[in-house]
This record gives C-alpha cells, sequence and structure tokens, in this order.
C-alpha cells in the first residue's frame, strides 16, 4: 500500500491549512507510516480507505487526528527515559543470573519506526551486559520505509538533538556526510524486519524483553487482545512486556500480570497459564 | 519555588533571546554574556553561581571551549551544569568539549524540545516537561 498522489496532495493541503505544515514530496511514506495507526482506531482497512472516505465526507474530528499523527514530534532517542532504566536496574541484572548458561538476551522493539527505540536499546545493552555476553535487538515495523530508513541507521543533527546524552552520540555513532550513522560494532547486533503485529506473527526464536510501547493506543479492544496474544508466545516465560505510559493489559488480556520495575511498571505472563492461552473468566 | 539560574552565553543577540526564552520558560532566571570573558567577569561579581551555562564555541575574547575549561579549573564554580551550543558539529570537537568538562552538547540548528530534553537528561527539568 502507497499513498497515490492525489491522496498525498489531500493529506499535504489539510496539513497546511489547519498546521501551517508543509509536507515535502517524498514524505509520502512518513504520512503513510504516521496514518496507519490512525485510519486503524477509527475502524478503517487501511489508509487509503480512510482518506478516501475522509474525500466522500469530511469530518472534523478525523482530520484532527491526521493533524496531531503528522504533527507529533520525532521520535526521541532513550524515549520516557524509565523503561531504559529499568532495564538497567532491574530487567538486565536479572536476566544475567537467569541466562548464565547461555549469556545471550534478546529484545524485541516492537514498531520500531525509524529505530531510536531499537539503538537505544542496543546501547542500553552494551552498557550494561558483563563482558562475555552476547545480546540481539531485532526491530519490527508495519512500514516498508520505516524498516529500510531503520536499517541504514543514519540520522540527521536535528535527531540526534533528541534525547542523546553526547557521550553516547560520539561513543555509538560516527560521522556520514551532514549525517550521523550508528557504528557497525552496534549495528550488527540490530536487524530489522517488515511485520504487521496484528497479524497472525512468523515463528521466531522467543525475547526476554518485549518493547511494544505506544501501539495499543491505536488498536481497538480486539485487536489489542490479538497484538498482546501474538507478543505472550514470543516472549519467554520469564520474560519482559514493556508498554507505553498510557497502556495496559489489565482488563484485555489476563494472561499478564504487571508487575514493578524500578520507577515504572513492566508485564509478565502468569506463571502456570500455557504461553499464549486465552483465559476466560 | 526559587527559580534556578541560568547564563546564556553566545555572541549573537538573536540566540540568546532564543535560548533565554526557553529556559525563562522553565523557570530560570537568566543573565546574558556575548562571549566567554565577559560570562567570567559577571561571575566574578556574583555571589550566588547560575546553575547552567548555556555556551556558543565561537565567540570573540574567549571562545566556549576555553570559558569551560576556566570555569572548570575555578573550585567556586563546580557546581555548574555546562551546556555548549553550537554549529561545531565534528566528533571530535564533541570530544574535546566534553573533555574540558561541558557536561552535554546541543548541536545547532535545535528545536526548543531537544534543548528540553538535553536539559531534562542533566536533570534540570522534569522529564517530559515537553510532552
Amino acid at each position: 500500500m502507497t499513498l497515490s498522489q492525489s491522496e498525498f496532495a489531500f493529506v499535504s493541503t489539510l496539513v497546511r491549512k489547519e498546521a501551517s505544515i508543509v509536507l515535502a514530496p517524498g514524505k509520502e511514506y512518513l504520512v503513510e507510516a504516521r496514518l496507519i495507526p490512525v485510519a486503524r482506531s477509527v475502524g478503517a482497512a487501511n489508509v487509503n480507505e480512510f482518506l478516501a472516505e475522509l474525500q466522500r465526507r469530511p469530518d472534523p474530528a478525523h482530520q484532527r487526528k491526521i493533524i496531531d499523527a503528522l504533527t507529533t514530534n520525532e521520535t526521541s532517542w532513550f524515549r520516557d527515559r524509565e523503561p531504559f532504566a529499568a532495564l538497567t536496574d532491574v530487567v538486565l541484572p536479572e536476566l544475567v543470573k537467569s541466562r548464565s548458561a547461555a549469556r545471550k538476551v534478546r529484545v524485541w522493539s516492537a514498531a520500531s519506526s525509524s529505530g531510536q527505540e531499537a539503538y537505544s536499546l542496543a546501547i542500553t545493552l552494551q552498557e550494561t551486559l558483563p563482558g562475555g555476553w552476547s545480546y540481539e535487538i531485532m526491530g519490527t515495523d508495519i512500514s516498508t520505509e520505516m524498516v529500510k530508513r531503520a536499517e541504514t541507521a543514519e540520522y540527521s543533527q536535528v535527531e540526534v538533538n533528541r534525547g542523546l546524552p553526547a557521550s553516547q552520540l560520539v561513543q555509538y555513532f560516527e560521522r556520514a556526510g551532514a549525517h550521523w550513522r550508528i557504528t557497525s560494532q552496534l549495528r550488527k547486533n540490530v536487524s530489522f524486519r517488515l511485520m504487521n503485529l496484528t497479524a497472525p506473527l512468523p515463528s521466531m526464536q522467543p525475547f526476554d524483553v518485549i518493547f511494544l510501547r505506544n501501539v495499543l493506543i491505536y488498536f481497538d479492544v480486539a485487536t489489542k487482545r490479538t497484538v498482546l496474544q501474538n507478543a505472550a508466545k514470543l516472549l519467554r516465560p520469564d520474560g519482559w512486556l514493556f508498554l507505553g505510559a498510557a497502556e495496559t493489559t489489565i482488563g484485555i488480556d489476563d494472561n499478564y500480570e504487571r508487575v514493578a520495575a524500578g520507577r515504572t511498571s513492566a508485564y509478565r505472563v502468569r506463571t502456570g497459564v500455557p504461553v499464549g492461552a486465552s483465559r476466560r473468566g | 519555588m526559587t527559580p534556578m539560574r541560568a547564563m546564556v552565553i553566545d555572541d549573537s543577540r538573536a540566540m540568546r533571546m532564543i535560548l533565554k526564552r526557553i529556559v525563562t520558560k522553565l523557570n530560570f532566571d537568566a543573565v546574558e554574556a556575548g562571549d566567554g570573558q565577559e560570562a567570567l567577569d559577571l561571575l566574578a561579581d556574583m555571589t550566588e553561581v547560575p546553575e547552567l551555562a548555556l555556551i556558543d564555541w565561537n565567540m570573540p575574547n574567549m571562545n566556549g571551549l576555553e570559558f569551560v575549561t576556566n570555569v572548570r579549573a575555578d573550585p567556586r564554580l563546580r557546581e555548574m551544569t555546562l551546556v555548549m551550543v553550537t554549529t561545531e558539529s565534528e566528533q571530535s570537537q564533541i570530544v574535546r568539549a566534553l573533555a574540558a568538562g561541558a557536561h552535554e552538547y546541543v548541536i545547532k540548528p535545535f528545536t526548543e524540545g531537544a534543548m528540553i530534553e538535553k536539559l531534562a537528561l542533566l536533570g534540570l527539568v522534569p522529564t517530559g516537561a515537553n510532552s
């Protein structure tokens, strides 16, 4: 699915009129990636259907959603900080004890967008795991363009200013013309692939930690449940799931329990519940 | 709550205004200086040392790196948090500034949100102040 020229023109006219923001041609992929969750949240099958309906019947509430989605700040490094602090202070020390045989930690950045979360995870693991340990970060996203962008691992000057300590910028990035590129030492532990979280997921080795943040907010309850059940199948039984601050499994999927992790919360699959089982109360 | 104090050191008046506006919003009292020497002179007369200095690199009389080195050599100014705000974007320059004692480094051009995030990293504003 790609936006047609007329769809892009419709969206760019709207945001220019309402938010004075100019979307340059070539930003089609960005517009599409940002509008996918909006389309879903209003029950449209995809962005094309959502825009077609909106052009037929203008709806101020839906127009507002488009503007919000396209004017949100770009992703920061170590976004929200607390989940990363929880990894360093709580989760990784525990995994270092429980994974002492394999000496390997696998982390999934679900909905990885342009890759900042996945690489922030890599920096955190690189700095926290003891010598002799290895790690793998997998980032997945529904947008081909975003997967490509994350793989490129190049960020603009403006992007590297966002929440990234200067000491880590000089340690984990190198200059690539006007941009900054993640060093190969870090890149070799991070991979990206295309994935739709609401469809049956491909079989993969399970993860010790899943970051599924600010994704569920865009889905209806049934879809949230599907995504959480899909995630549970790929989470090790003693693994940790991190959601966005405004998200929870409570009332959606009771197979998870909320646990304290540093100054934030994480979710773990309840013991005794078969992974991925749907429990009805 | 007593406002914290910030020193904005840049030879561009426009840049000083931009930075001053940002830190004032964050409840800092801001003092301006046009170069490193002027900033040191102002500091010498102050009874209370500002918590924060935002420092341009390329300035007449005394550049930002020299200012940082001077501040780090003065025990009276030990508590100041030093943030370089500059167009100097070479990796080696960032390394030099950090080695001289700068705590953080913001490359121009920056957004207000990016500046606030950097100050949040330093514990000078609550995390999420810009959201």
